[in-house]
């Protein structure tokens, strides 16, 4: 536990030396969303019926951006060989760098997205449905991702090939998500949906970790 | 303690050496040596439990590696482990962490002292140059010597004379004290130790 907690630290504070690579991400999701609305048009029943989607979408590509520099920059300074040598277990260190990447990323995501909804014209209780279902799907998208980072790590085109890869799994995610919104907007009770992406973060988080080990015991052999 | 029986090791299909056993007691310092290439690195490697072996395997104190193996082991490379973003004094502090080692403030200071980078503590780790940063990673040594087994990959890489003697006299009092030591090196460098093996790799 003091190591995950040690772990997880020295990447908040190395996030805090390079600001710029959580404000980038951030940036991105919230115009990515935005050319949505600007390109659709003003038309409030149009945008509200897509705003869940698009909130989603521009997560997953937000996600997409951040999640090659997981292990690539411990990578390349010899940190992630030491890591691997020291006496934490390699799944506690891969845990560490899920929670910290969640804190970092998912976590603004879904905190910025209610005001994004606000841009689509959704009602307060969508909005909030939104911010829940975004709690709940991010730890997935750090949780998958991170199996996939350390799959593509010191491939060339990492960024692409990391798309390519999670994209698809990412599926699920985006379908329940989503469609948790878009049920509350119609008036049903998106609890199915709620309940059918806690069952998915609970498989990714079972498989997500392991698979990441595994990848990152192959990249460093 | 050490123990390789029957070590092979193959890289992109190429065989780099089969058959190797080695022993290590307490005292023992191991010199790996061959020309680029041969395996020196990789066999490093194999020792600390990064990369598996074609064939063979390697025991401490009798039994497969494990986690425990991380806290009686150091291992440094090529790269520095050492983060651009985090300072000196940061980066040495994460390390002691990481591998749980007994220190505190005032060693941490006389680690970096030691090795000449009291001046750049709080500087972060990216305006260093190549043997700073060599330096920097070689200062967690003077806080090892609780642990038994040091694993150095051109250790003397990049740095002046001066810091390779702070080096090879660390060593020294590491093997006085029954530690262990494997280092490859292209360099000479004489570091008194009560046994000495060599292991040549034709490559």
């Amino acid at each position: 536990m003091a190591g995950f907690a040690l772990l997880v630290r020295r990447d908040l504070r190395l996030a805090l030396r390079r600001r710029g690579d959580i404000v980038n991400v951030l940036v991105f999701f919230v115009i990515v969303a935005s050319l949505f609305a600007l390109g659709v048009g003003p038309e409030p029943n149009q945008l509200r019926a897509m705003a869940a989607g698009v909130v989603w979408v521009a997560a997953l590509l937000a996600a997409m951006l951040s999640l090659p520099r997981l292990f690539a920059a411990d990578l390349a300074d010899g940190t992630l060989e030491q890591l691997l040598v020291s006496p934490q277990p390699v799944l506690v260190v891969v845990a560490a760098k899920i929670a910290a990447h969640w804190l970092l990323t998912g976590l603004p995501l879904a905190l910025v997205a209610p005001l994004i909804g606000l841009q689509y014209h959704l009602p307060a209780n969508a909005l909030g449905l939104l911010l829940v279902s975004l709690l709940i799907g991010t730890p997935v998208l750090s949780l998958l991702g991170a199996a996939g980072a350390a799959l593509v790590l010191g491939a060339r085109g990492a960024g692409v090939l990391l798309g390519l890869l999670l994209l698809p799994l990412y599926v699920p995610v985006l379908v329940f998500g989503a469609g948790a919104v878009t049920a509350a907007l119609a008036g049903i009770d998106p609890g199915a949906h709620l309940s059918l992406l806690g069952a998915f973060l609970a498989v990714s988080s079972l498989v997500g970790p392991w698979a990441a080990c595994a990848a990152l015991r192959v990249a460093l052999d | 303690m050490l123990e390789a029986t029957a070590l092979a090791c193959e890289r992109g299909g190429l065989r780099l050496f089969s058959d190797l056993d080695l022993a290590l007691e307490g005292g023992s310092l191991l010199r790996v040596r061959g020309p680029n290439g041969s395996g020196k690195t990789s066999l490093l490697r194999i020792l600390a439990g990064l990369t598996r072996p074609a064939a063979g395997s390697v025991r401490w104190r009798g039994r497969a590696l494990d986690e425990e193996y991380g806290r009686e082991m150091l291992f440094i490379g090529h790269a520095a482990a050492v983060s651009d973003d985090l300072t000196v004094l940061e980066n040495l502090e994460f390390t002691v962490d990481l591998f749980q080692m007994t220190t505190n403030q005032h060693r941490n200071r006389e680690a970096l002292e030691l090795f000449g980078l009291e001046r750049v503590a709080q500087v972060p780790a990216r305006y260093l140059s190549q043997g700073q940063r060599r330096r920097a990673a070689l200062a967690r040594l003077a806080l090892s010597r609780a642990v038994p087994l040091w694993l150095l990959d051109e250790p003397f890489a990049a740095l002046d004379s001066d810091a390779v003697e702070r080096v090879s006299e660390l060593a020294a009092a590491h093997l006085a004290a029954g530690g262990m030591l494997v280092l490859t090196s292209h360099q000479e460098f004489s570091i008194a130790a009560p046994a000495t093996q060599l292991i040549e790799l034709e490559g």
